[in-house]
């Protein structure tokens, strides 16, 4: 590629997408890489999929300040571009004396972080939110504003919205060395190296890695994998707002979360790997869920599984984000960045744009910038495609339902490799629209799913269907 | 949440599924009723799991012939739409919004069916690899016999050359002939029972004619490959010893769900053993008016006795439509180890007999001349020994006449065998 950007952003993840469609809304070319085929098939796409207020961070951090700050920014984008968001609000709840007593630190940490809404409530008030809880909640903080969010359209809607404003997505392109030119960074990549005047690096899992490539040696990820399992969609009903733990002397506890999908999420577990790229469950993983769930909701577990998947957070041994820009170099490490992220994503962005300013990037807002996206609806507290009668008979395709445990119709599967970043594997695409997602796991739909991919969508949108006769 | 026009449909009765029950009950009903009988069904051809099934064993019992799945699928639908039934494809049906009242999304619109009665026929599926808990990668390859089978059979598409089955029942067989006819060779099946779950009369030459193996007393403990499956590691169950089995096709057969999400979404009373509706001989549900036919009462017995079910709720639905109730002594029906669960489970004594005059249980042990014993109140009141055996992977029939002598006044009645 003979041009150079004026800034490369390496992974189209949630904060990377963030970064470059920020940076895009100035004068300036922008390339978003990824050493993956799709945006979003790293940390971002497998994690507890929560909006968080940032109640529980560590007061006077950046990661507590953009936590907070990202959270009314990704609320309010998500409303803008249709992310489905659930304000369905957390319960924290105490199940030990030594988790009950932490209860006022908790709301006094909170306060220090800007967030006054908590509660300590009793176990009667627990148990009157929750009924189906298992036996021995001895009370609980109640977190209003903490919220449920599809974190796979949260980074669609980011990555579309950066090449609707024009920046290049380059996929495929895994750094392996840069060299400096100057005035100039080559990243050499394959599948072509890349010019650029800027380095951003926001490779998640990999962040560590790049940034000793420019040099540096200021910290190091592990691979910290947390498997989930994923209930039926019957579940929904018995959990009707995030059950957290409370962080305790035994460590980091298990919760119990609606999804935006009508599911319900148990887990994660948390495991130190060597392996960045194992996401595969695993035998002891899988048994400790199910014996943490026995205890938090025996309800839940008479429910059929409906899927089972692990993430891998980018753990790191900084305690806080590692947000630095290196002016001589002409580049900024965003490394660090745990499962808040998703969240902070937007507030990250901001937080850059300051850093590059300041080190002498001019940044010149565009005028006429395009509207953001508007993403098809994946949440099930929002009208879907199948629901909408009026678009039905607009468009039959809607009515031609392709997935039936998730209702995803023929005619989003089309819509989808329309769009500007279409899917290239069966795996984007179920993010994308949910097909295969459900109950059956492609019992009934997965070969017609399949079939659908190979034709990119169009194989079962043409078909005729004779009128209904109306009822006598 | 629906918005703009929605057209309604006012049928007699309304069958959900159009597999061999839903057919069965269509084909009995509609020359027989006043008003329109409207089978609705979300794939597009009617047919239900025959369809994909392109061997033999199709219609012994209920059509007495020996044909091919598809064949067979074909059949019912022409015969249900030769005695009036109207079929409606690619109807999802998504809500309740009535007692007998229900709504779809089909690619003609969004439709509102008003019946006067409801049939459930919405079939079992067979639980995927994560509800049964396999852990290791995520890899591409991993099938059950529904996805493989119309993955072959209806898409034509590709599998690869080594698989393991993970089960050793009728079906599992199923899932082996159609991976030989996509050029797959099934290496090892597996089985957690002592022995094989299926009649010897396919076990046998079934082993000789793939080439096959069965492990009894296997269980697979992770999935090895990504992207692509390379090999899947098992366990013995006695010995705890593992070993790692080369393949690049997994295929996880049985271990049936009924696809039970509209008997859920109305509140209709279920059975934990069967995870379907409660039914009585004449397979009402709880809810008046709503019956339950198929493999959605008995996860799952084969094709041919779910199309009786069908003929069998016929006389129920015209008797419900001439207004006429059910009974009202009953008992229930419990199944206790090695019975997972007996269907029907709520015994009319006043009413007719169940279908063919047999209750269905299903069970955990093979034991080769049950003695059935059946206690009400902790007393005998029947004990009969049958000449077939009782295996896991099938449905076990037993002969209604045992429950003669049961009282309808007392309590529950339990089934179990005398060892």
């Amino acid at each position: 590629m003979n041009t150079t950007f004026d800034v490369a952003v390496i992974g189209a993840g949630i904060v990377g997408s963030a970064i470059a469609r920020k940076l895009a809304g100035y004068e300036l070319s922008v390339a978003l890489l990824d050493a993956r085929n799709d945006v979003g098939d790293g940390t971002s796409k497998a994690n507890t999929a929560i909006l968080h207020t940032g109640f529980d961070a560590k007061p006077g951090t950046l990661e507590s300040r953009l936590v907070g700050e990202g959270y009314h920014l990704l609320s309010e984008y998500a409303e803008l571009t249709g992310i489905p968001v659930e304000h369905t609000g957390a319960l924290l709840v105490a199940w030990t004396a030594e988790e009950l007593d932490a209860l006022p630190g908790l709301r006094r940490k909170a306060e220090q972080n800007g967030y006054g809404k908590t509660e300590i409530v009793g176990p009667e008030e627990v148990y009157r939110h929750l009924p189906h809880l298992g036996e021995g909640a001895l009370g609980g903080l109640t977190v209003p504003d903490e919220s449920i969010i599809c974190t796979w359209t949260t980074n669609l809607a980011l990555a579309t919205d950066a090449v609707g404003r024009g920046v290049t997505l380059l996929l495929n392109r895994a750094v392996t060395s840069v060299e400096d030119l100057g005035d100039r960074t080559v990243l050499r990549a394959s599948g072509g190296d890349v010019s650029a005047r800027w380095v951003v690096n926001a490779a998640g899992l990999g962040a560590d890695v790049v940034d000793r490539l420019f040099g540096h040696d200021r910290f190091t990820v592990t691979p910290r994998r947390g498997e989930l399992l994923v209930y039926d969609k019957l579940a929904r009903p018995m959990v009707n707002k995030i059950i957290l733990p409370v962080p305790s002397s035994r460590g980091k506890g298990v919760l119990i979360s609606p999804t935006v999908y009508g599911n319900v999420l148990l887990g994660p577990t948390a495991e130190d790997l060597v392996d960045r790229t194992d996401t595969g469950t695993s035998e002891k993983g899988l048994e400790f869920l199910l014996g943490k769930g026995e205890k938090l909701m025996p309800d839940l577990l008479r429910e059929e599984v409906t899927a089972t998947y692990a993430g891998l957070r980018a753990a790191s041994d900084h305690p806080d984000y590692l947000i630095e820009a290196d002016a001589g170099r002409r580049y900024v490490l965003v490394g660090g960045i745990r499962s808040t992220g998703l969240t902070a994503g937007i507030a990250i962005a901001e937080h850059v744009a300051g850093l590059v300013r300041d080190a002498g990037l001019a940044l010149v807002p565009r005028e006429n910038l395009p509207e953001p996206p508007r993403m098809p609806n994946l949440g099930e507290a929002f009208t879907r495609p199948y629901q909408d009668a009026a678009r039905i008979a607009a468009d039959p395709a809607y009515g031609k339902v392709v997935c039936f445990c998730e209702r995803v119709t023929a005619g989003e599967v089309r819509d989808t490799f329309r769009s500007p970043i279409p899917p290239a594997t069966l795996e984007g695409l179920r993010r994308r629209t949910r097909a295969m997602n459900g109950r059956c796991q492609g019992f009934f739909c997965g070969a017609e799913v399949k079939k659908l991919l190979e034709s990119r969508g169009e194989s079962t949108c043409e078909q005729r269907h004779a009128p209904l006769e109306a009822g006598r | 949440m629906t918005s703009g026009d929605i057209t309604t449909l006012t049928p007699a009765v309304v069958i959900i599924g159009a597999g061999p029950s839903g057919l069965s009950a269509a084909r009995e009903l509609a020359p027989r009723i006043n008003g329109d009988v409207l089978v609705l069904d979300r794939e597009s051809t009617a047919g239900g799991i025959p369809r994909h099934s392109d061997h033999p064993g199709y219609g012994i019992r209920d059509m007495w012939r020996f044909m091919s799945g598809p064949a067979y699928a074909r059949r019912l639908v022409r015969q249900a739409e030769a005695a009036g039934a109207k079929i409606l494809t690619n109807a999802t049906v998504t809500n309740w919004a009535g007692d007998r009242t229900i709504e779809a999304t089909t690619p003609q619109g969004r439709v509102r069916v008003e019946a006067r009665a409801v049939i459930l026929a919405t079939g079992a599926r067979e639980r995927p690899r994560p509800a049964r808990l396999i852990p290791g990668d995520r890899a591409h390859g991993v099938y059950t016999t529904g996805h493989l089978q119309n993955l072959v059979h209806l898409q034509h598409g590709k599998v690869g050359k080594r698989a393991v089955v993970v089960g050793a029942e009728l079906v599992s067989w199923s899932a082996a002939l159609t991976l030989r006819e996509a050029g797959c060779r099934t290496v090892l099946m597996t089985t957690e029972y002592p022995r094989p779950d299926s009649y010897s009369l396919f076990s046998i030459p079934g082993r000789i004619l793939f080439r096959t193996r069965v492990a009894t007393r296997t269980r697979v403990t992770r999935v090895i490959g990504r992207p692509e499956l390379r090999a899947v590691e098992i366990e013995d169950l006695d010995t705890g010893a593992r070993r790692v089995v080369e393949c690049d096709t997994l295929v996880l057969t049985g271990d049936w769900i009924p696809d039970h999400e509209l008997v859920r979404a109305a509140g209709i009373a279920m059975d934990p053993g069967t995870n379907g509706p409660l039914v009585d001989n004449a397979l009402r549900t709880d809810r008046p008016g709503v019956f339950a036919v198929g493999n959605l009462l008995h996860p799952v017995d084969t094709a041919d006795i779910a199309a009786i079910d069908g003929a069998h709720v016929a006389r129920s639905v015209l008797a419900w439509l001439r207004g006429r109730s059910a009974p009202a002594e009953q008992v229930r029906l419990i199944a206790d180890a090695p019975f997972r669960w007996v269907a029907p489970e709520i015994f009319r004594p006043k009413d007719r007999a169940p279908a063919r005059h047999r209750l269905l249980l299903w069970s955990d042990r093979y034991i080769p001349f049950p003695r059935i014993v059946l206690r009400q109140e902790g007393r005998v009141v029947a004990r009969k020994r049958l000449w077939w055996p009782a295996a896991p992977g099938r449905v076990f029939r037993v002969p209604t006449s045992v429950l003669a002598a049961v009282r309808p006044d007392a309590g529950p009645v339990h089934i179990g065998v005398e060892t």
